[in-house]
């Protein structure tokens, strides 16, 4: 990738050569669907909309469906929400980001990713490994302790969506952050749904 | 007291708070960009309605979807209705679910085991 890098990959063969790697990666790591970009309100809408017209003719049920169209929403939201400068750490109105959804025989994955300012990444960690060490049923409490305890914030998260994303799904989530520069990382999360016919 | 009808959207659930008619019900799916300005009203309503109320109360909850920043919401509502059954009203709270939807019938149980109002819990 390093001389991709360096090169203006849109002119001439390296740009075409381009275009069948990434055909050929995305094929490779059972990607079905791959956006990188702005991510609103609107685009969250079409991507869950198309996620669940897609699985609507494969042969899983209506849980598994639900739950991939669930993690979907609530990874873009936090986009839309929580997406910082890449420069500046400062949040960025509209948030930007990549998404990425892949299927297997036995998993479908959802998997985000976008900067955060640097000053973030304790409390996202803290939380992250919290829910990952829970067993399901103290899952399910401390997740109606915090569905009771926690207002609304002035950016409209209710700060469930990571509990709630394991607890339905039932899989510990991956999450990395690879670091950009004094200020902000590249926060990525994956989530896990299991595939139930 | 004028009854709150609001259609639904794709992102918002169809809405009948109608004390005249004594219907109540939430249906369709709920992920706004905004909770906060969409059930305002929605909680507004209810505290005017808690001032005067029927003499039964039946509350209908059919969502087919709803986001995380809803399911606070939902939970506001619901102690809001808890409220009035306190007060000595007849409440009741109907959760209805497609019947393979198991977290959906989870999120109803979970609600009941917080709020201490009768759940009818209803699969279709």
């Amino acid at each position: 990738m390093s001389s991709l890098e360096k090169t203006d990959i849109r002119v001439g063969t390296n740009y075409m050569h381009f275009v069948y790697k990434f055909h050929e990666a995305m094929v490779q790591q059972k990607l079905s669907l791959v956006y990188e970009g702005e991510v609103n309100q609107s685009i969250t809408k079409i991507f869950a909309a198309m996620t669940e017209n897609k699985m609507e003719e494969s042969e899983d049920d209506l849980t598994t469906k639900k739950r991939v169209y669930h993690v979907m929403v609530e990874c873009l939201q936090n986009i839309c929400k929580h997406a910082d400068e890449l420069e500046t750490g400062e949040p960025e109105i509209p948030g930007s980001g990549i998404i990425m959804v892949g299927r297997d025989q036995n998993l479908y994955t959802i998997t985000t990713g976008n900067v955060v300012s640097n000053d973030k990444i304790d409390a996202i960690s803290a939380v992250l490994s919290k829910v990952n060490s829970l067993e399901k049923d103290e899952l399910k409490k401390f997740y109606k302790e915090k569905l009771r305890e926690n207002k609304i914030s002035d950016k409209g998260g209710a700060g469930l969506g990571f509990i709630d994303i394991v607890k339905k799904t039932g899989n510990p989530v991956e999450f990395h952050f690879e670091k950009l520069n004094d200020l902000t990382s590249f926060f990525v999360l994956k989530s896990s749904v299991n595939r139930g016919r | 007291m004028d009854a709150l009808i609001i259609e639904a959207t794709d992102e918002t659930p169809k809405v009948v708070m109608d004390k005249g008619a004594n219907e109540f019900m939430f249906a369709g799916k709920s992920l706004p960009e905004d909770v906060s300005s969409f059930y305002e009203p929605i909680l507004n309503w209810l505290d005017s309605y808690a001032e005067a109320p029927n003499d039964s109360t039946k509350f209908i909850f059919d969502f087919v979807y709803f986001n995380t920043a809803s399911s606070k919401i939902i939970l506001d509502i619901l102690f809001k209705l808890e409220e009035l059954k306190e007060s000595g009203n007849d409440t009741t709270i109907v959760w209805k679910y497609k019947e393979e939807d198991e977290d959906m019938e989870e999120a109803g149980e979970e609600y009941s085991e917080i709020v201490d109002v009768p759940f009818e819990m209803v699969s279709y």
